[in-house]
């Protein structure tokens, strides 16, 4: 396998743990609530904004931007998940669709309104340097978006998977009355979730604002790729979206150097499609 | 003869419309501008509305007509207009190839999956030299004939779309009271009830669906008569999509003029805010579209029109018992 091949294959892992921080979000609610946030892409976004804003303004870097992001983002899904999530969860699907669309629409225009339509780009020496090792190069910034994307997935899954807190989640998505009759408040569960994939989103936007071009529409691309990304590891795993999220990475990462960079998000729509047409429930969701 | 005498008023003041705002280009315009919503949106409406398969992704059909049409143009040199039935027959055959596999998709994965064959054709159609690439391309600058539909006055546009919009409504009205209306609206109420009653919905949703792509390319074969130009973003852009479900969703999905009242309301709006605010407002435009969804969504999923819907009177004996669950 030649040298380019296997930078290509790196960089596409780097980026797909940071596509899986952020699917980890969508998947959390989606497990949780059945509510699927088309707004998501639009978290995404905002975080990015987050860490231009605190750069331009402030002159922080990713370790100010990081939590900043985090708290912005989780403080954004508790209210979108008081305000709205909550009332429109038993309605009819097209309110449900309506209501986190419209959410979509308003937050995308109101950046576009506010921040401009330009593209914003990170100076990529805010996390300086590279360096190589065995052949392939690392940047500085990559890494640390892929090092903690992957990080704080992985503690995620554990957090639903091992922790108390996690299995009271767990018993809400499964069962919302039954958890009530056992002292569970569903509300603060769910309210929670939202929270904890606001964060999570706001994580990933502060990261790949760092190398990736920040702007009001950029949430659509992305909300798409947390799509692909949820429906290929099942719905309601953190697990597989971070194994779906580094697939869909180098899968991209791969056609944009064999193809063509304008075709990477065609072949990932393509995938998309065939997924959803020959395994709905997800390549590693159960039937 | 009374309940015909509000109908029959508002047939004629759309029928005199223009006459009665003739010699200002803005309205006349508007007038035209609303009818095309409403043609979209009603389109949309026939599978979003009664068959309940929330589409975010007809800008596919809506782009198939407007480039079927500019294409005929640019590259054989007809009219555009002569475009439209090409649009439609294509349109009708794609929603055959997504509908096929998608429609087997429950509610929010149909959603999606038609978000991501918009943005897929979207994304193609940007790259394609024989579709004009991202630049787009553009209708006739100078009308020949007066099959290139080129007018100064929007005028001739607005019965052109009124008499559209009128068979289109028609037919939605002919359908809705027929076999398949009931069928579509079994399948949005319950799509497992209808099935073991013995409805082939897979077949229905499909009828729905071909059926709804063939008129949104029509108003997009339409749209470029009246512009004369398109690119993918105002083809195949998301935002295509949206006004469609917005419109449709602000007056009432799966009533009759649910579409067409609200491209009265959005229409003038969005023309309003994009001729007041300047470049700047068309984002702003957008952020009052996202409110106006989100306020739907939460207070009146059922659209305005079920406002005015008479409510079947509730039995007395329901007021009596006690609400289950909630005996406290």
């Amino acid at each position: 396998m030649s040298i380019t091949l296997v930078q290509v294959i790196v960089s596409g892992l780097l980026l797909g743990a940071v596509y899986a921080l952020f699917s980890s979000g969508l998947t959390l609610i989606w497990g949780m609530m059945n509510v699927v946030n088309f707004a998501h892409g639009d978290f995404v976004m905002l975080g990015m904004y987050a860490a231009v804003m605190i750069w331009t303004a402030l002159g922080g870097g990713p370790f100010a931007a990081v939590p900043v992001a985090a708290m912005l983002i989780a403080t954004l899904g508790i209210v979108s998940y008081f305000l709205l999530v909550r009332h429109i969860m038993r309605g009819p699907m097209l309110a449900q669709i309506l209501g986190t669309f419209g959410l979509a629409l308003f937050l995308r225009y109101s950046a576009f309104w506010y921040f401009g339509a330009d593209f914003k780009t990170l100076p990529d020496t805010i996390v300086g340097g590279s360096f190589v090792l065995g052949g392939v190069r690392f940047e500085g910034s990559r890494v640390l978006a892929g090092g903690m994307g992957l990080a704080i997935t992985l503690a995620l899954h554990l957090i639903l998977t091992r922790t108390a807190i996690g299995s009271r989640m767990l018993a809400v998505s499964e069962d919302a009355t039954a958890a009530q009759l056992m002292g569970i408040r569903p509300q603060r569960m769910q309210a929670l979730a939202w929270a904890m994939a606001g964060a999570a989103t706001g994580i990933a936007g502060a990261l790949i604002a760092n190398f990736f071009y920040t702007s009001p529409t950029v949430g659509e691309t992305l909300a798409i790729i947390a799509f692909v990304t949820v429906s290929f590891g099942g719905f309601g795993s953190v697990l597989g979206a971070l194994v779906a999220g580094l697939i869909i990475g180098v899968v991209e990462s791969l056609s944009a150097y064999l193809i063509g960079p304008v075709y990477k998000d065609v072949v990932v729509y393509i995938l998309f499609v065939l997924v959803l047409w020959f395994r709905p429930q997800g390549l590693m969701g159960k039937a | 003869m009374k309940r015909y005498l509000f109908p029959g008023a508002l047939v004629v003041l759309a029928l005199v419309y223009p006459l009665l705002v003739a010699g200002s280009p803005v309205w006349e315009r508007l007038g035209a501008l609303v009818l095309l919503g409403a043609i979209g949106a009603s389109a949309w409406n026939i599978v979003g509305g009664y068959a309940g398969q929330v589409s975010v992704g007809h800008s596919v059909f809506f782009g198939f007509g407007a480039y079927s049409a500019v294409v005929v143009y640019t590259h054989l040199g007809w009219p555009p207009i002569a475009g439209a039935p090409l649009g439609m027959v294509l349109s009708v055959l794609l929603a055959a190839i997504i509908g096929v596999p998608t429609l087997r998709l429950a509610g929010h994965y149909f959603s999606m999956a038609t978000i991501a064959v918009a943005e897929l054709v979207r994304v193609l159609s940007s790259t394609s030299e024989f579709l004009g690439g991202a630049q787009g391309l553009g209708g006739p600058a100078m009308p020949r004939t007066v099959f290139d539909l080129s007018f100064i006055s929007a005028t001739p546009f607005y019965y052109i779309f009124l008499a559209v919009l009128a068979f289109l409504l028609g037919l939605t009205w002919w359908i809705e009271r027929g076999r398949m209306g009931f069928y579509l609206r079994a399948i949005k109420d319950s799509e497992r009830a209808a099935r073991s009653l013995g409805v082939s919905s897979g077949r229905y949703k499909l009828y729905a669906y071909m059926l709804s792509g063939a008129f949104t390319s029509l108003a997009g074969s339409l749209y470029l008569c009246m512009f004369g130009f398109v690119d993918p973003e105002s083809g195949f852009g998301i935002l295509i999509s949206v006004k469609m479900v917005v419109m449709a969703a602000l007056g009432g999905a799966g009533v009759l003029f649910g579409p067409l009242v609200g491209a009265l309301i959005l229409v003038p709006l969005e023309e309003l805010s994009n001729s007041y605010l300047g470049g700047r407002g068309a984002g702003l435009t957008f952020v009052v579209y996202g409110a106006i969804i989100v306020i739907i969504a939460r207070f009146l999923p059922s659209g305005l029109l079920s406002l005015f819907e008479r409510r079947p009177a509730r039995p007395p004996a329901a007021k009596n018992q006690p609400a289950s669950g909630h005996a406290d």
